[in-house]
């Protein structure tokens, strides 16, 4: 899906085209001063080895820079557990660890990444040992369709990880960044509480 | 998403000198804003550069102020005990944004930079005078419930979305940049620039200019202080009303007063007359009401945003009581 021109996107460049990029102020300054210093390694915009450690195994793949850690993660990497749901982080279907912290793998680049340890929900089990936020979910019915519980497990190993408070309000809150369609949040906050009882 | 080239910064010269030099490149940190417009097409920069890398984090207290490095993330300064004893409006303001995940990576000097959720500045196939000079704004007469109610211009009437900068406002913060004209240190109130006939400009800062760092000087008002911030929904969403109040009270008189409003102005937005009206009153609920009703002095909406004129005083007045009643 990378380096295609989709008929949207042809049509949404065809209409505007000559935006300027607004990032920043224009103002010119004299180049001299660039001569001075280094200049960083720049790498792109072509596909170029990029080697991630997902779930304790190290991947060298050959990706674009603008390729997203949950693309990499989906299509380079097969692991479908990690779900693309609004691909804005909004939803925080897309959410892993990295390094142990909760993140919208959304909205990361694949290339920031890293040197950095990335735990997706395919990587918690030990064996046919489910995690115990993943039994939790389980015991508590912590779900409808399902889409939406790879990042919602992530996400409370993050907050467990993060020293959350755990009351039902605090859940909710320190939880609100991962949206359920179904709407089963009461089972939801049961299933993290339930997990946070089982951690401490 | 257009393709993009990356470099790694391995040296804060090296970075800026670099995107000073090329008016396509950004820098990146955190991701969170400028890869979501990357994907609208908003935002077309043909190299990143990151500087996650850079040593530009950590928090660092001193006896009159806490400076905040570029790269801490918004979860560990809401997390950082210094913080949350001088600074209450500044944790509240950046535990009631975005989401658990975001916070953990979006960046302090990011946060301050962050664009417009104007729906029509991320729509390409809308005019917007901020994205493309000159086209129009389809905000004036369009949907505009979260738009602004003062310091608008003709060609933009976008809100700031930052609830950070508005904390950061109420404490006196100054922003401690570099760049290739070397140092500089900007106090908040001066960084953002309001629309005007250039909408596209939003700040002072110069091409390649790196913000590095954040310094909140520590006051009595700032320590007693709050951020309420009025939205549709509890969490996850952007402010339709904020306030950071802050209040000095000595033996039950105001000695010092810092509002400043959210989501009403293309920038944080002082309730100056406020602030005056509150010095030298009793600090109780009649003091507050009555200064409160010059909050809302020169508002006007544009249709669907006029709730926001009268929600402005009320908003006021609360977050006023609510810092009070701080210990």
């Amino acid at each position: 899906m990378f380096g295609k021109f989709s008929r949207r996107r042809f049509l949404v460049r065809a209409a505007i085209p000559t935006v300027a990029a607004t990032f920043g102020t224009a103002r010119l300054l004299p180049a001299a001063a660039a001569a001075t210093v280094s200049r960083p390694n720049v790498r792109g915009p072509h596909p170029i080895a990029v080697t991630l450690d997902v779930n304790g195994t190290s991947h060298t793949l050959m990706l674009e820079p603008r390729v997203t850690l949950l693309d990499a993660l989906r299509d380079r990497l097969s692991l479908f557990g990690t779900k693309k749901g609004c691909d804005q982080g909004t939803c925080g279907a897309c959410t892993v660890l990295v390094d142990g912290t909760r993140i919208d793998s959304c909205l990361s680049l694949a290339i920031m990444n890293e040197d950095k340890a990335i735990t997706t929900v395919e990587g918690l089990a030990s064996g046919e040992t489910l995690h115990p936020v993943q039994q939790a979910f389980l015991d508590h019915d912590g779900f409808q369709c399902g889409y939406c519980t790879p990042g919602q497990i992530c996400s409370t190993i993050g907050l467990l990880n993060e020293k959350r408070p755990t009351d039902e309000a605090s859940v909710r809150t320190w939880m609100s960044g991962n949206i359920c369609r179904c709407g089963a949040y009461p089972n939801i906050v049961a299933a993290v509480r339930s997990a946070a009882g089982a951690a401490s | 998403m257009r393709a993009i080239s990356y470099a790694r910064a391995t040296d804060v010269a090296e970075a800026i000198a670099f995107v000073g030099a090329d008016s396509r490149a950004e820098f990146i940190a955190g991701g969170t804003n400028v890869i979501d417009l990357m994907k609208d097409d908003v935002a077309r920069p043909s190299t990143l550069v990151d500087i996650t890398r850079l040593p530009l984090g950590g928090i660092t207290p001193s006896a009159t102020s806490i400076r905040i490095g570029a790269l801490a993330r918004m979860s560990e300064v809401a997390d950082h005990p210094a913080i949350q004893a001088n600074f209450p409006a500044v944790v509240q303001a950046l535990n009631e944004s975005a989401s658990p995940q975001l916070r953990n990576m979006a960046t302090i000097g990011g946060n301050v930079m962050q664009r417009t959720r104007c729906a029509y500045f991320r729509d390409t196939s809308q005019p917007c005078n901020k994205r493309a000079p000159g086209a129009g704004c389809a905000a004036i007469g369009g949907v505009n419930r979260m738009h602004s109610v003062i310091g608008t211009s003709p060609h933009c009437i976008c809100a700031h979305a930052s609830d950070l900068a508005v904390a950061l406002l109420m404490a006196d913060a100054t922003i401690r940049t570099r760049g290739r004209n070397g140092e500089r240190i900007i106090p908040i109130a001066e960084f953002y620039l309001l629309p005007g006939n250039t909408p596209q400009r939003e700040t002072v800062l110069e091409r390649g200019e790196l913000i590095e760092a954040i310094e909140i000087p520590v006051s009595t008002a700032a320590r007693r202080s709050v951020y309420l911030k009025v939205r549709d929904r509890r969490q996850y969403e952007f402010a339709l009303v904020s306030v950071a109040a802050g209040l000095d009270i000595q033996g039950g008189t105001i000695r010092a007063a810092r509002v400043v409003l959210g989501g009403v102005a293309p920038k944080p937005w002082r309730a100056a007359e406020v602030e005056t009206q509150l010095i030298g009153k009793p600090a109780n609920v009649q003091t507050f009401a009555a200064a409160a009703a010059y909050a809302s002095a020169g508002m006007r909406g544009f249709g669907e945003n006029d709730f926001k004129v009268p929600l402005v005083g009320r908003a006021v007045a609360r977050a006023l009581a609510l810092a009070k009643d701080l210990a």
